[in-house]
């Protein structure tokens, strides 16, 4: 299934979050969205899984609005996997697993445990499923989190930093398990090196505004590096893979040209 | 973790209730032995004769006492009902009707009715109606002073609360010593406390039917509710319009703590210890929680009642002081184990 993010521009107390947006995310391609802190990632996403509505502009999902779509039925076909865990009320892991088949219709109990059961063993929690969510680690969270996303079946996945508090293998691990679970997938991401080597497409937003877009390694470029994330990035070849790395460090502080004798 | 079977805990807690209900009408100071009473009660239901010496005690049992334990049961299941919907409504375990001030809100809509002489025609259905009306002002009221735009913190939340509910006990107080009427101190306890003494059985259909729909609606959105107390988010991305239910769950739960208040006035801690004792036995899950709260909740009102009409007989305590005496320890035993884990492992 196809998203498309056309012309989103999002508003909030009279402040506009991002404007003017274009994004489109091809069936079947996992598309990574970078930019600094407050950028408007997270806003983006959020249109695209409808916990916002856009001031202007649509997001279609194979051409239809989703937000004219039926709440339950759009639930169907996307989930997402918001930054949210300050729950209060102390389910368990697989209740909250169980938490992503309330869109679907026509279930049974039997049928709803084995797909809750195998999105558990896809993320790596089947062993915690009777364990408190709230007593999880954050990595934990995070892939009981995305199990929940799985259970909905979806079609196309929205990922708001899917790899935040997970450790570099688990990172490794649940980019190429959402890369191989098949759906079209819009994720923020964080690491760019992480983001390079698992995206097809890259959109880069700063303050609200894509600025950049296109293969990975087309868009990761030094200058658009510097003026984006302030940072001098070098990038080097991974001495087995050959695939290429970003190092990074810190700009140097602009100098004042030095005063020119009269 | 261990976990009670929740069929087993539904069954048994049936029992229990059944079990109370008859309790609850043969304990009391008239001296009425239980042989009488099961007597009268076959009596009264299969319609036999009685003798007519027994004419006075089977009207204590069946004008008086009878519709005052049913009452108390419905009274008691629609205040676990909607502490639970309040709960996972502002996503916190601390509220609940009286702490929110919403049941204090319905005492002064009922209380207007009372002083206004207004619709008396319409007797109970007035009164609720206009508790009704208050409860949903007093919440909408809460709901907007407390919000910010990082959520409900819990202090901020039950600042407003019971902020709220002292100014709306106010103009309870004011509008009863106002309406002149004797024992207006009583009256007063009455409805900042709450009491059954003056239940009767024309109170029972109103309040009952709205308490059962008001369950069977909350229970037909038990995941719904899962979805909401976990958070907007991603109450959201499951499909659930987190503001559109939160709307509903305004009208539905002042509905209920309306007619429940209007026959009973304002008790307190129900709807917040029952929630929380179901989640200790059956965990967080609305499916589960909504199937046993409103069964413990009935259970606990109808002893407490008893308790309130048997501790300081002939003379009668307000039953919201029983249940203060034993809700209190639990609110601060809530409060202090802070913002998190409230599963109850």
């Amino acid at each position: 299934m196809r998203l498309e993010l056309d012309h989103v521009t999002v508003e909030a107390a009279g402040t506009r979050l991002v404007e003017d947006i274009h994004v489109n995310v091809g069936k079947g391609q996992f598309v990574g969205l970078v930019g600094p802190n407050g950028s408007g990632k997270s806003t983006l996403l959020r249109c695209a899984y409808r916990a916002l509505r856009p001031a202007a502009g649509t997001v279609r999902l194979d051409g239809d609005d989703l937000h004219t779509m039926k709440p339950r039925a759009a639930a169907r076909v996307l989930a997402a996997l918001p930054q949210e865990t300050n729950a209060e009320f102390d389910f368990t892991v697989a209740e909250v697993v169980a938490m992503g088949r309330l869109p679907h219709r026509e279930r049974t109990a039997a049928g709803d445990r084995e797909i809750c059961d195998r999105a558990m063993a896809r993320t790596g929690v089947d062993h915690l499923a009777e364990r408190g969510f709230l007593a999880l680690s954050g990595g934990e969270k995070q892939r009981v989190l995305l199990a929940r996303a799985l259970a909905q079946e979806p079609q196309v996945l929205v990922l708001d930093e899917p790899t935040n508090h997970l450790d570099i293998a688990h990172q490794l691990d649940v980019l190429s398990l959402v890369r191989d679970s098949g759906p079209t997938v819009l994720a923020a991401l964080h690491d760019l090196n992480l983001a390079a080597a698992h995206c097809d497409v890259l959109y880069v937003i700063a303050a609200g505004r894509i600025v950049a877009s296109g293969p990975p390694h087309d868009v990761l470029e030094p200058e658009l590096l510097a003026e984006v994330f302030g940072v001098r990035a070098h990038p080097v070849r991974h001495p087995e893979t050959g695939a290429v790395q970003l190092l990074f460090d810190l700009l140097p502080p602009a100098r004042k040209p030095l005063p020119t004798a009269p | 973790m261990r976990r009670i079977p929740l069929p087993a805990l539904v069954t048994g807690l049936t029992a229990l209730l059944l079990v109370s209900l008859v309790c609850g009408v043969a304990l009391g100071d008239a001296g009425i032995g239980p042989a009488d009473v099961f007597r009268y009660l076959r009596a009264g239901l299969t319609g036999g004769t009685l003798p007519a010496s027994d004419a006075a005690p089977y009207t204590i049992v069946w004008e008086i006492r009878l519709p005052r334990v049913v009452l108390g049961a419905v009274v008691g299941a629609g205040l676990a009902a909607v502490g639970v919907a309040v709960q996972a409504m502002v996503r916190n375990a601390l509220a609940d009707p009286f702490v929110l001030g919403i049941s204090s809100g319905a005492a002064v809509g009922a209380n207007v009715v009372i002083l206004l002489g207004a619709f008396a025609g319409l007797g109970v259905w007035a009164l609720s109606a206009s508790a009704f009306l208050s409860a949903l002002i007093a919440m909408v009221l809460v709901y907007a002073v407390a919000r910010s735009p990082y959520g409900f913190t819990p202090l901020r939340l039950i600042l407003t609360g019971t902020a709220l509910a002292f100014g709306f006990e106010a103009v309870t107080t004011v509008m009863v010593f106002g309406a002149a009427r004797g024992e207006a101190a009583r009256s007063v306890m009455m409805w900042l406390l709450g009491s059954l003494g003056g239940a009767t059985w024309a109170q029972v259909p109103l309040a009952g039917a709205t308490v059962l729909a008001g369950w069977a609606w909350l229970r037909a959105r038990a995941e719904p509710l899962n979805a909401l107390s976990v958070g907007d988010e991603t109450a959201a991305a499951l499909g659930v319009q987190p503001e559109r239910l939160r709307r509903e769950l305004f009208f539905v739960t002042a509905a209920v703590t309306g007619t429940v208040v209007a026959v009973s006035g304002a008790i307190g801690f129900v709807g917040l210890m029952v929630p929380h004792v179901v989640r200790m036995l059956v965990g967080a899950d609305h499916r589960r929680v909504l199937a046993v709260a409103p069964l413990l909740g009935a259970v606990l009102l109808v002893w407490a009642d008893v308790l309130s009409r048997v501790l300081l007989a002939p003379a009668e305590l307000p039953v919201g002081v029983i249940t203060a005496v034993v809700g209190v320890p639990a609110f601060l035993l809530l409060m202090r184990r802070g913002g998190y884990a409230f599963g109850g492992r």
